[in-house]
């Protein structure tokens, strides 16, 4: 049975870096600050891998929706095993439901029937996109995978990270997966798998040939720090630190 | 469209999560018309108990069982167009069902709204909440998952909701559970505690990690929380992760014990109203959100601490 995977990907600012307001406060800027994938969407693709060297998995469709920029990602993830790659080509920011549109014409076209997504983007911090494309393909979803196994020739075995553990659930493809944190450790990748990956086509489409609604769903009126903490104090011992929380009230 | 806000509730046998009194406490800077819905057969008490929760119009039991969230979403598609507004604390079920809710009516969902501005206008954080946005929802209904520390509960007293049982089919199951392992102890839970003491790496093996921070917390009937890096490492299970990607937290008193203080684990306790941090790396990251730092051995400065809050008890 021939079983083809798609994995969203999305160029992020790195984690390790915090965002910058322009001059003016009004929006963030990431001129010149360092972008890569976004760090679930690395579990996610490594988790994909894995699958098709298991030999459960046929091909690997990697796609990423922004602006030419986001080739770069989409070639890092050729260059750690994905088979393919697509840009869906947008000038403006596109909304989680908006993507979840595109994304659906795509999986339906391409003869998917496995998506595993990040759970998150680490920017926008929203979870959405993976969970409302389920909803729109009216397929199962298991969210924050730890683990992730094809038990029977179309079942998979998700154990997932709820709030107060774990879970095993069992669904039949198509299913939409979304990985956390614990799913795996991606690879490193290596420097022939970079140079094969430089020569690879990524296809192109535009956003707007894909035949979907991409009208935004909601405006960002505004973007700002939130309120700072106040400085604290470092205190010599124990007894020092008790008294400041009984002063405090908290004990 | 005038303002009547549906909210699903977390329950267990007993009663709706305190999480979910907090997103009752959202809901009333909406509006008045509070609908609570309690989405599960095993629900029937917790249903029952809510009626006397404050701020509520109805309360709405669906005794059915509800096997996987797209039977779940499919419900709430057919009751949410009832609403203009539907709330659900940010937890598993929230985070997973909420937005496929949303697709299914064709609408956008707003994740983790800390603030409510006006019925149309929320703020959520971005970037591990280094930032925060004003988002004005544009469709009929405002679909949202609270983040319940940042709202006052409403009391489990003095409400006089009606009672309503909630009819209908559900959809085939397209995903089934085979198994749980839930975490259920005497302490309170992690997202809700009053205090929380929590650990990283330093705290070395999960017996140490037990046998340190257990009394801690003990004395001061604090939740135990932890960092990535002492999950990571197998220290805790992974629901005591704290963090932009774990468990978001704000207790009145938040104890870190020996963690570094990476982005994202601030991201899970900047809001914490006191913080205190014992680390032996005076330039601990986690130094720049205490109120009070304490740089030493935390095997020396815990057991110290936990020894002189129980002489305070006795």
């Amino acid at each position: 049975m021939s079983i083809n995977v798609l994995v969203p990907i999305k160029r992020v600012l790195d984690y390790t870096i915090k965002p910058k307001l322009s001059a003016d406060g009004s929006q963030i800027t990431l001129d010149g600050l360092k972008m890569s994938m976004n760090p679930f969407d690395e579990i996610a693709l490594e988790a994909a891998i894995r699958l098709k060297e298991a030999g459960d998995v046929t091909e690997i469709l990697v796609v990423s929706c922004g602006q030419t920029q986001s080739m770069d990602v989409l070639r890092t993830a050729l260059a750690m095993g994905a088979d393919r790659a697509l840009l869906i080509s947008t000038e403006h920011e596109l909304q989680p439901l908006a993507i979840a549109r595109c994304l659906k014409i795509i999986t339906e076209q391409e003869k998917v029937s496995l998506v595993i997504a990040g759970k998150q983007a680490i920017d926008t911090d929203a979870g959405q996109t993976p969970t409302m494309l389920a909803g729109l393909l009216n397929w199962g979803q298991a969210n924050f995978a730890s683990s992730i196994q094809l038990v029977e020739s179309e079942v998979l075995e998700v154990i997932r990270e709820i709030d107060r553990g774990h879970e095993t659930m069992r669904l039949a493809l198509p299913a939409v997966v979304t990985a956390d944190l614990r799913l795996n450790e991606p690879r490193f990748i290596t420097l022939p798998n970079i140079m094969k990956a430089k020569k690879k086509v990524i296809d192109v489409r535009l956003a707007t040939d894909l035949g979907v609604d991409l009208a935004n769903h909601f405006n960002v009126t505004k973007v700002f720090e939130p309120p700072a903490r106040t400085g604290g104090i470092k205190v010599n011992s124990v007894e020092e630190l008790l008294q400041h929380l009984k002063i405090k009230g908290i004990i | 469209m005038s303002i009547s806000i549906l909210v699903i509730a977390e329950f267990n046998e007993q009663q709706i999560s305190l999480a979910t009194r907090q997103v009752v406490g959202a809901a009333q800077q909406l509006g008045s018309e509070i609908h609570l819905v309690i989405m599960g057969s095993t629900g029937k008490t917790a249903a029952q108990n809510a009626l006397s929760v404050m701020g509520l119009t109805k309360v709405i039991w669906v005794p059915e069982n509800f096997e996987s969230i797209n039977q779940w979403a499919e419900y709430l598609a057919s009751l949410a167009p009832h609403y203009s507004h539907v709330l659900m604390n940010a937890g598993s079920t929230g985070k997973e069902g909420i937005p496929r809710l949303a697709a299914c009516l064709g609408m956008a969902a707003f994740s983790e709204v800390l603030n409510i501005v006006s019925p149309e206008r929320f703020i959520r954080p971005i970037y591990a909440g280094n930032l925060w946005i004003e988002v004005e929802a544009l469709d009929d209904i405002k679909l949202l998952t609270i983040r319940s520390t940042a709202f006052e509960p409403v009391s489990d007293q003095g409400g006089t909701a009606i009672w309503q049982e909630g009819a209908g089919e559900l959809v085939h199951p397209l995903s089934s559970i085979v198994n749980q392992e839930l975490h259920y102890s005497e302490r309170p839970p992690l997202d809700s505690a009053r205090v929380v003491v929590s650990g990283g790496r330093g705290l070395g093996s999960a017996e140490h990690f037990e046998s340190l921070l257990n009394p801690l917390a003990k004395v001061l009937n604090a939740a135990i929380g932890a960092s990535r890096a002492a999950v990571d490492s197998g220290y805790v299970p992974n629901d005591y992760q704290v963090g932009q990607t774990g468990k978001v937290v704000a207790p009145e008193l938040y104890i870190a014990v020996g963690i570094s203080g990476a982005i994202q684990h601030i991201a899970g306790m900047k809001d914490s109203k006191v913080i205190v941090a014992i680390n032996q790396d005076p330039e601990a990251a986690i130094f720049s959100v205490a109120d009070f730092g304490l740089v030493g051995d935390l095997n020396v400065l815990v057991p110290q601490m936990t020894a002189a809050l129980q002489s305070l008890e006795t």
